[in-house]
């Protein structure tokens, strides 16, 4: 997905020449080719978040769109009040793009880990916040977040990311929206980002080993979230299953809760899958964690059942 | 500057002093010595320094200034509102429920180019300013007032350090240098000296300068860069508390709010300079 990300912005950079990369050394064998192309639009802040975010703050406020791109939690949570308070505070034209949300990078272990940057990120007033699962994803995400002026966190897979739309290109993308990848009649999997492999994964393991048929919907858009679709899930189909790799505080899976509290619709059958407010210890790669954390296809399909009382 | 330049500057800095004495006893609010030790400097900087205009406050050539110790905006409110960037009205409900103006700087408001408050946020912003403006070829220039506190922030030393690395020239930091923060002598707490030496150590030309006298503050400001090629500081010498014999260099009035007996004092010393 980071390649993705990084092709599109190169091609929308030549178009658009008002896009800078603001850095703190991270992105080697990525950044290289919008470094050489445009190196008037470039700078390595050296290993300094804050400075990064103060430094792409200025470079915005000057009519121009700055985008800060680290590993994980680097260009968020080191440098949590500049996004704060420079950032969404003025508005901004910031972008945020993060490489390997959640634990992608399993095995470096917990500083590289991103588990609570949604809950945070959504938690700031004037912030969009964007988790795109695959490819097709990424690469509508990377232009709804240029053609749209204003802060944007944007949560990039590291790896090659399966494909979940099968080859299709998503042609309605836009923030605010979902996408939804297979409909079904059971119960709903909403899922943001790169465990919706995971959630693919267990929705057809369910059909074909329970007979159980789920819709499965990526949230790219956690903020502001597709409150329609959401509600639709809840009357359609009566159960919902949220996944996250994330902690369940303030992610995901609360962002859903909180449409269906405030729509009315308590009465269903709900549940949440997150990381149960732990770091992660365990030593593994990113699918090994999920699966081990209870986030993975067999705990999926565990939450699909239970809710459904099977 | 003539004589008559230098009283005008003098009288400027008396009714800054005047207003923020005034808008802290009035708003119950605090930091009335970081905002004494700056009074002298806004009037040279906003008669005679930077190119502003009040009628046009985001005019795109102005120059830049960034307040980053935002704790003191108090003092640059009065004097944006002396120079017709807002009404003076203004300055009567600082601090107050409903009023426009907060205890630190904020951008709503016409003439704050930026919003601070929390110390070494302005440095690293004016940075990212000074790059887009080089790469635009604009000819105007970015100023950031930092202080004793805002030096001891990490990310203004990053700031530092990256405005050097790239020659930012269109960039000049001032420091009001009153040697005080919150708890008590710089010295004690943080020794930031020597300091000039240390900022030209990271590629900056550095100098001091009286901050409350204005003829050398204009002197100090009159011919930027310093040096081409590398970004400006000009260290003021500053009095904390400056012209109320009871503050002047006394830490507590950092944070210290003024009674009415305090302020009717401070007032009718102010008005004795």
């Amino acid at each position: 997905m980071r390649k993705i990300f990084n092709k599109e912005l190169l091609k929308i950079a030549a178009e658009r020449k008002n896009i800078y990369m603001i850095l703190a050394d991270i992105g080697y064998g990525e950044i290289e080719p919008f470094a050489n192309t445009f190196p008037d639009r470039f700078i390595n802040c050296g290993v300094a978040e804050q400075e990064m975010t103060g430094v792409a703050c200025g470079v915005a406020m000057e009519g121009n769109t700055a985008i800060t791109y680290s590993i994980a939690n680097f260009p968020t949570l080191r440098c949590l009040e500049q996004i704060r308070n420079d950032v969404c505070y003025h508005d901004a034209d910031v972008k945020i793009v993060i490489i390997g949300g959640g634990v992608a990078y399993g095995e470096l272990g917990m500083s590289h880990h991103s588990t609570e940057d949604i809950a945070i990120m959504r938690a700031l007033p004037n912030m969009v916040v964007l988790v795109p699962s695959d490819g097709a994803e990424t690469k509508a995400a990377t232009h709804a977040m240029l053609d749209y002026k204003g802060p944007v966190y944007f949560r990039c897979g590291y790896k090659n990311e399966p494909d979940l739309h099968d080859g299709r290109e998503i042609a309605d993308f836009h923030i605010g929206g979902s996408s939804q990848i297979r409909d079904g009649k059971d119960a709903t999997v909403f899922f943001a980002g790169t465990i919706g492999v995971d959630a693919k994964k267990a929705v057809e393991e369910l059909e074909k080993e329970s007979g159980i048929s789920c819709r499965l919907v990526s949230l790219y858009s956690i903020k502001p979230i597709d409150r329609e679709a959401i509600v639709r899930a809840a009357k359609e189909t009566g159960a919902i299953v949220v996944v996250e790799e994330h902690n369940l505080s303030g992610g995901v899976g609360s962002a859903v809760a909180e449409v269906l509290m405030d729509e009315g619709l308590s009465g269903l059958k709900f549940k949440r899958l997150g990381l149960p407010d732990v770091y992660v210890t365990k030593i593994g790669c990113q699918r090994w964690l999920c699966e081990e954390y209870g986030i993975g296809p067999t705990g999926i399909k565990a939450a699909v059942k239970a809710v459904l009382g099977e | 500057m003539n004589e008559k330049e230098i009283e005008e500057c003098k009288a400027l800095a008396k009714k800054i002093r005047l207003h923020t004495l005034k808008m802290v006893f009035k708003g119950k609010s605090g930091h009335i010595g970081s905002m004494l030790s700056t009074a002298d400097i806004y009037p040279v900087l906003y008669k005679k320094v930077l190119k502003v205009d009040p009628k046009n406050p985001k005019w795109p050539e102005r120059d830049r200034f960034l307040l980053s110790k935002g704790h003191g905006g108090a003092a640059l409110l009065a004097c944006l509102a002396e120079c017709g960037f807002f009404p003076l009205e203004w300055l009567d409900r600082y601090y107050c429920d409903d009023g426009k103006l907060s205890g630190h700087i904020s951008h709503h408001i016409p003439g704050v180019e930026f919003s601070t408050g929390s110390l070494g946020h302005g440095l690293p912003v004016a940075c990212g300013m000074a790059m887009a403006a080089k790469r635009d070829g604009a000819k105007h220039r970015i100023f950031v007032m930092s202080s004793d506190g805002d030096l001891n922030e990490g990310s203004t030393w990053e700031a530092i350090m990256l405005a050097g690395q790239h020659h930012y020239d269109n960039l000049t930091m001032l420091v009001d240098y009153n040697r005080l923060q919150a708890l008590g002598c710089s010295k004690d707490i943080i020794d930031l000296e020597p300091l000039g030496p240390k900022l030209e150590i990271f590629g900056w030309k550095a100098i001091e300068a009286d901050g409350h006298d204005p003829q050398a503050v204009e002197n100090a400001l009159s011919r930027l860069p310093l040096e081409p090629g590398k970004p400006s500081a000009v260290i003021f010498r500053t009095v904390k508390g400056k012209g109320v014999s009871f503050m002047e260099n006394e830490y507590k009035w950092h944070y210290g709010g003024l009674v009415e007996e305090l302020y009717l004092k401070a007032k009718a010393e102010v008005e004795a300079m």
